[in-house]
């Protein structure tokens, strides 16, 4: 009798592309959802914009590429990308500057240098800092923690913003929109406001900004559903962090008044978001052990130096691009020892 | 007996369904004599062995038909009584598929004895050269797979003395249960053969690493060990993570030692051997009774009746598919060895050897075709799993691109081929397919560079021998010139002296000419 022969080994585990993908959708809902509880209908407007853009962006690159399209959007990439850019910008961005954030993601940082597995940058960032440096003003206005429960912007007034640009009839951007904890801090810092006078502002809740600090809560929740389920490794979040609270808390144990306690730089703008889920996107991530630690750890200390001296309010993505670039040497210097390797071989 | 003994771990590895109850059901079971038995020539690691029959010759059961050619090669022996009906090219059980030289005996049921060699119960009074000289008389190699012969990894002179004696029972790969089977069953010979390999090579433990799945093997093993009286032979019973069963996890697993890369077991003080080996040592010396047969399990749905079978050597696969209850609807693919470490035989023709530890009759559901293979995510989750701690995305990204010298730099030859690696991968990568490409490119690199250097050694040695022969040609002519020049000129009065000093200077001129050319003509 003859047999058709395939190379060993001849099982395979459970585990695929879509499934991982899918994981980090699953982790990224209670974070979504603390979003949209705080900041109302924009989070999800949002979304489903940055997704269709995505789906049909990598779709159409597909297309003239030459490649089947139904086996690439399957693995769920392109979601994730879309889905993670979405909850990093502001609520009531115009349309048009989530398309063009989300099309630059996905065409020019992961279809254009070979798509999954190829992008050297995490495109969801790139996309991102593409729109923070293009649209300055719409990028910075956010909205207070309490949109849904004080019913300020209905669905339909949400809707209003996005497509049209303006604010509801009768209402002002000063009304309705608010500045992030992070940019406050700095602006108050900046006028020689003391912390303690800074943080009796409605702004603040327990540790960090109203709101903010318990959507970072959520997304904590889900990067830990992540690190049980072996999706992501526990190296970068927890270098990540970790190096923040560190430099933050020495400059904090220096001087109390001018530098915010280190759960303000945690619990503030991206640092938990980008710790568990952009951070160890590990197309562009480091991916040797001791590679990830320095990785992880160096994103840290940048967010906290660009959230301290830089430019911007927050930090995250520039920081992640910033090393996604020094991915590839970290990574040749950090090659694990292999079984049996003595010190003195060490390559 | 101290079996609380502390084990350490290994990196990496896999908990698996380990699929062994559907052989273990049933006793184990002898295969009656098959009317035909085909021998390969090459059914272990070295040089092939060389035929010493020929076709029409009798033969008796255990008689020697194949002589090792070499330290690093195995006899084969007639494991019936019959006549040799051929000498030739068959389907061999090899990833290849492709044909090699075997000896085909034709049974003629009366499966009569040749003439053994002198049992050597009493071991301890030879030497070890004597027993080595026994074992590799018997044909024995590594029965857990690789095959490698048993002769010569047991010489340990001239390297360091040996610590332990490791005695590999782990049988980790699913579905596998030929040594489980032994061990119920043959325990005793077991520890027969343990003794002797530890006096072999005079070791000062002698640790047997098992997995926690195997209770009645480890109970089995522990009585033969108390009726022995050899009551320090210690049993490490090591948890089922895939791959404990590789020399190097289990060294590292009931030692805590890392053999170094590129390295032998016996570099940190340790020697690892097989309890088939052990069991084949133990018929060897004992009752004198060269390899002949071993457990072979044959399982998976695509089989009637799965089972563990003691199988004649050269038995064809499908006559002993058939004696297990033949093939069901089910079956798709046949494995030679486990689901992870296995081959795909094409043609189920071929014979069993001594490294036929399974077949595996697979259903669709067992072996299930490859997904697609996709672009690597780079998730790590290969580096996670890999027991020599390589980083596999590396060296699949380089044997896809070719580069052969990163490659090895991302040590490419550590890597035992397990497969833990594409077990895990989400983007459904055959990475171990890529390595494999990439050792045999290597090899056939490292070949072609041979063959190219003995192409130009021996272009060079002819050369200077032609150059050589021509100048020789040439003197010998000048000679003959000046000899007619100097008869027919005699009158003209040449000084007889001047010319035969002249002549011997050409002579003495040619010789050293062709002393220096000798050298470089042995070709």
């Amino acid at each position: 009798m003859q047999f058709a022969t395939t190379s060993s080994p001849h099982l395979s585990g459970p585990q695929s592309v879509t499934r991982v993908m899918g994981m980090v959708l699953l982790a990224l809902l209670p974070g979504t959802l603390a979003m949209f509880w705080y900041f109302g209908w924009g989070v999800l407007i949002n979304i489903t914009i940055a997704v269709a853009t995505a789906v049909t962006a990598e779709a159409a690159v597909l297309r003239l590429r030459g490649r089947a399209v139904g086996p690439v959007l399957i693995d769920l990439s392109a979601v994730v990308t879309a889905w993670l850019m979405a909850i990093a910008l502001p609520p009531l961005l115009p349309w048009w500057q989530t398309v063009l954030g989300c099309a630059f993601a996905i065409v020019i940082a992961k279809q254009l240098f070979g798509g999954i597995g190829f992008n050297p940058f995490n495109p969801a960032m790139a996309g991102y800092v593409l729109l923070l440096v293009s649209f300055p003003v719409t990028m910075t206005r956010w909205l207070p923690p309490d949109v849904l429960s004080s019913g300020a912007l209905s669905l339909v007034d949400s809707l209003h913003i996005t497509f049209s640009g303006t604010p509801p009839l009768g209402q002002t951007w000063d009304a309705i929109t608010s500045a992030t904890p992070l940019d406050e801090m700095r602006t108050q810092l900046s006028q020689n406001l003391m912390i303690s006078e800074i943080r009796e502002s409605p702004l603040w809740g327990d540790f960090g900004g109203r709101g903010w600090e318990w959507i970072g809560n959520w997304f904590l929740i889900g990067g830990l559903f992540m690190i049980w389920r072996r999706v992501i490794s526990w190296r970068i979040p927890a270098s990540m962090l970790g190096a923040l609270i560190l430099v933050s808390g020495l400059f904090w144990a220096i001087d109390a008044n001018t530098h915010p306690f280190p759960a303000f730089h945690v619990f503030s703008g991206g640092a938990i978001l980008g710790a568990f889920f952009i951070a160890t996107d590990p197309v562009s991530a480091s991916t040797t052990p001791r590679g990830q630690l320095i990785f992880g750890a160096m994103i840290g200390l940048l967010v906290f130096i660009i959230r301290t001296w830089g430019g911007y309010p927050d930090a995250v993505a520039f920081a992640v691009l910033l090393l996604n670039m020094a991915a590839p040497t970290i990574d040749y210097y950090t090659q694990p020892r292999i079984l049996g390797q003595r010190e003195h071989e060490d390559a | 007996m101290a079996d609380q003994r502390t084990t350490w771990s290994f990196y990496g590895g896999l908990r698996m369904d380990d699929h062994k109850a559907l052989s273990t059901e049933r006793p184990l079971q002898r295969m009656p004599m098959p009317a035909r038995l085909i021998l390969p020539l090459q059914q272990h690691i070295g040089h092939s062995a060389e035929p010493a029959v020929q076709v029409g010759e009798q033969v008796k059961k255990g008689q020697l038909v194949a002589n090792a050619v070499d330290f690093v090669s195995a006899p084969l022996h007639a494991p019936t009584s019959g006549t040799v009906i051929e000498i030739g090219d068959r389907p061999i059980p090899h990833p290849s598929g492709l044909n090699d030289a075997c000896i085909v005996i034709e049974a003629d049921g009366q499966d009569a004895w040749a003439e053994l060699p002198e049992p050597l119960p009493d071991y301890h009074a030879h030497s070890s050269a004597q027993l080595r000289e026994r074992i590799r008389w018997a044909g024995i190699v590594g029965l857990g797979g690789a095959a490698f012969p048993t002769a010569a990894k047991v010489n340990t002179s001239g390297q360091r003395p040996i610590d332990s004696l490791i005695i590999n029972a782990a049988e980790c790969e699913p579905y596998i249960t030929c040594d489980d089977a032994l061990m119920r069953e043959r325990a005793g010979d077991i520890v027969d053969g343990i003794v002797i390999l530890r006096h072999l090579i005079d070791a000062r433990e002698c640790l047997i690493g098992i997995e926690d799945n195997k209770p009645e093997a480890i109970a089995s093993l522990r009585q033969a060990i108390t009726q022995s009286g050899q009551q320090d032979i210690e049993i490490v019973v090591v948890p089922s993570v895939y791959p404990s069963g590789g020399e190097k996890q289990l060294i590292q697993l009931l030692t805590g030692k890392a053999v170094p890369s590129h390295g032998l077991p016996s570099a940190v003080g340790v020697l690892c051997q097989n309890v088939a080996t052990a069991a084949a040592i133990a018929d060897a010396v004992l009752r004198g009774r060269p390899l002949i047969e071993r457990i072979v399990t044959v399982t998976g749905h695509g089989v009637g009746q799965p089972g563990n079978f003691l199988v004649p050597l050269g038995t064809a696969a499908d006559v002993l598919v058939q004696h297990a209850g033949g093939y069901t609807d089910r079956v798709h693919e046949l494995i030679h060895g486990g689901p992870m470490m296995g081959f795909g035989l094409r043609d189920d023709r071929v014979p069993i050897t001594k490294g036929t530890n399974c077949l595996l009759a697979a259903s669709r559901d067992e072996a299930p075709p490859a997904e697609p293979e996709r672009p690597c995510i780079r998730c790590g989750q290969c580096a996670e799993v890999c027991p020599a701690q390589l980083l596999p995305q590396q060296l699949f990204w380089y044997a896809r691109a070719r580069d052969f010298d990163k490659v090895q730099d991302y040590h490419l030859f550590d890597c035992i081929e397990c497969g833990c690696c594409a077990y895990v991968c989400p983007a459904h990568i055959p990475l171990v397919h890529y390595y494999r490409f990439a050792k045999t490119e290597i090899w056939a690199q490292e070949r072609d560079r041979e063959k190219s250097d003995l192409a130009r050694r021996r272009h060079e040695a002819r050369q200077a021998r032609l150059e050589r022969l021509e100048r020789q040609r040439k003197a010998r002519l000048r000679k003959k010139k000046e000899a007619l020049e100097s008869k027919s000129g005699a009158s003209d009065a040449v000084d007889p002296k001047k010319a035969a000093i002249e002549a011997a200077m050409q002579r003495a001129a040619a010789k050293k000419a062709a002393q220096q050319a000798a050298p470089s003509s042995e070709d």
